[in-house]
């Protein structure tokens, strides 16, 4: 029997909210209007600025003149650049995706089913997420000394004789973009999956062992169905963190590659806002595309 | 449960992923120490603080002590802001109120937005409105659009979490709904709302992306960094690297020490929820 995540009874988050009316009282909206008033000012007007200032005119001297044009849109779409921008981001989103999924799916499983000790889980589960609260350029530039041409991996290499000369590709390269955002990224993963795991009760996998399936079976009938949730935000994180990057690519691309959000930052590094804000809008509705297709799979409100 | 197959293959793999997450990291750390003659990799030239010293002396790489002061300014602020609008947001969806499913939704969207997009709006924003973009003010706003999300997520976990019965006792003995909060909802989410200061803090204090072109003239740490990074050929960025690691360490260790502090105290009176009044 497949069950999903939404069979499950949520007894906890239905006792938990105490006296909760449809409509509240005075007090209730009082308390969410600062974070409203965040959100409105600084995220809903600036997203639907960016929509507005893609059609705007612009000179050099002049950055924005409100206007009503659309070559903003048809210089985005006639250039053969944007395609191949976009081919290497979204090969990239692939990419890593893939190998994020699985790594953090296999670390996630670990740290769930692996570990039975409860001090020893949370241990570990600190390990893993300690980077994420450091910094990313460091973490990122921490790469240099690993592979560049005088780097440990060159110098292991030609040390036991392997290559001749050192291998060029290592260090500003796609394979140090996509090294850079599994190191950056997996815990985005992790998380998620880990706390649809833990979740799962445990009775569904001792059922599936005493009907005689093979821990496999479990796994793929039991484990992963159930996991499913997780698996679904962690996508999201991923796929949108590597659609709208353009520091890992700079930091670790080393200028030769290219990135949507690169693009939009380059333009943006010579004023020109609107071209930019077009770009930003295509890549916007790239990016929602490819969320929605995941958020069918799963409603996120009931994960939390 | 019986005995998981493939045990020593998983232990194998987490540990390699702990390695892979952690070396590069500790090394650029032994790298800073690299002597006067040291370059970007290996061998170490000897062993000295000269680096660390060069980062202090009269340097030609910036602004690097005006920005670290921005950051931990900012970080800060974005602290502050976040703890307490979340917990106030965090209130406000246990009563309920008109609007809460779509405050959610765009918080979850202001999480996943692609940053260049956020930043590039508060951008033109402040352009548009002919209003200087300073740290302390778009900047400000850029960087709660990234922690308010995680702030509100945490708090409603937390509040998941939450027996409603410790609200109706302090009710039932006559406590207002400002004493419930104050002595009994508070220390009880007391852990937790550290946690919240500790993901607003150090998210700003790294935040690069919407920063971009929210900052405004001057930068913050994390611009400065990728600025130096660019054209770096002496270990001296290292030398910042690992100071600036040792501050995030710092204060993830002293946040974690006194999550933990507060819930052993916690567990040894029982709740001492109650005990201010």
């Amino acid at each position: 029997m497949v069950m999903t995540a939404t069979d499950l009874p949520s007894t906890e988050a239905a006792a938990a909210k105490p006296r909760r009316s449809p409509v509240g009282n005075a007090y209730a909206y009082l308390q969410a209007l600062p974070m409203a008033l965040i959100f409105g000012v600084f995220f809903l007007i600036p997203i639907a600025l960016v929509v507005v200032v893609s059609f705007f005119d612009y000179q050099s001297f002049d950055i924005l003149i409100p206007d009503f044009v659309t070559f903003n849109y048809t210089d985005v779409f006639s250039s053969e650049v944007t395609y191949r921008t976009y081919l290497q981001t979204l090969t990239f989103c692939l990419i890593v995706w893939a190998i994020t999924l699985v790594l953090g799916f296999t670390i996630a499983h670990f740290l769930a089913f692996y570990i039975t000790s409860l001090p020893l889980q949370i241990v570990c589960f600190l390990i893993c997420t300690i980077p994420f609260w450091t910094s990313n350029v460091i973490r990122m530039v921490s790469w240099i000394p690993f592979l560049g041409r005088n780097g440990l991996v060159n110098q292991g290499l030609m040390g036991a004789g392997i290559t001749d000369e050192p291998i060029e590709w290592l260090l500003y390269s796609e394979f140090a973009v996509i090294l850079g955002y599994v190191h950056l990224y997996t815990l985005f993963m992790i998380v998620p999956i880990f706390n649809s795991m833990i979740r799962i009760d445990k009775s569904l996998i001792e059922a599936a062992k005493d009907q005689g399936a093979t821990s496999w079976q479990i796994l793929k009938n039991v484990v992963i169905p159930l996991s499913k949730p997780g698996i679904a935000i962690g996508s999201v994180f991923v796929l949108a963190i590597v659609m709208g990057d353009f520091i890992t690519v700079t930091v670790l691309g080393g200028g030769q590659i290219a990135s949507v959000a690169k693009t939009i930052q380059t333009e943006l590094s010579y004023l020109q806002f609107p071209p930019a804000a077009a770009n930003a809008v295509v890549l916007l509705g790239v990016s929602i595309l490819m969320i929605f297709a995941l958020l069918r799979i799963v409603d996120i409100r009931k994960e939390l | 449960m019986a005995k998981l197959p493939y045990r020593g293959l998983m232990i194998a793999i987490f540990i390699a992923f702990v390695l892979f997450l952690y070396t590069p990291i500790f090394t650029i750390i032994i790298l800073s120490f690299q002597g006067p003659d040291g370059g970007l990799t290996f061998p170490m030239r000897g062993v000295s603080l000269h680096w660390f010293a060069e980062l202090f002396g009269p340097q030609s790489i910036g602004d690097v002590w005006g920005a670290f002061y921005r950051s931990l300014s900012l970080g800060g602020l974005v602290m502050v802001f976040t703890v307490v609008l979340s917990l106030m947001a965090g209130l406000a969806y246990r009563r309920g109120f008109l609007g809460s499913t779509a405050l959610l939704y765009v918080a979850i969207a202001s999480l996943i937005m692609p940053s260049v997009v956020v930043s590039l709006g508060i951008g033109a924003g402040f352009e548009l409105a002919g209003v200087q973009r300073h740290w302390s003010t778009s900047g400000l706003g850029a960087h709660l659009t990234w922690t308010l999300p995680f702030g509100l997520l945490i708090i409603f976990a937390v509040f998941n979490r939450f027996d409603p019965a410790f609200e109706e006792a302090a009710r039932d003995q006559g406590a207002t709904g400002w004493q419930t909060i104050r002595y009994v909802v508070l220390p009880i989410i007391a852990p937790s709302l550290i946690g919240i200061a500790l993901f607003g803090f150090t998210l700003s204090y790294d935040e690069l992306a919407r920063s971009s072109q929210a900052i405004g003239a001057v930068n913050t740490l994390p611009i400065e960094l990728q600025a130096m990074q660019t054209n770096a050929t002496t270990p001296i960025i290292y030398a910042l690297g690992t100071l600036t690691t040792g501050l995030s360490f710092l204060v993830i260790g002293i946040t974690v020490g006194a999550a933990m502090l507060i819930r052993r105290q916690q567990q040894r009176q029982g709740s001492d929820a109650g005990k201010g009044v």
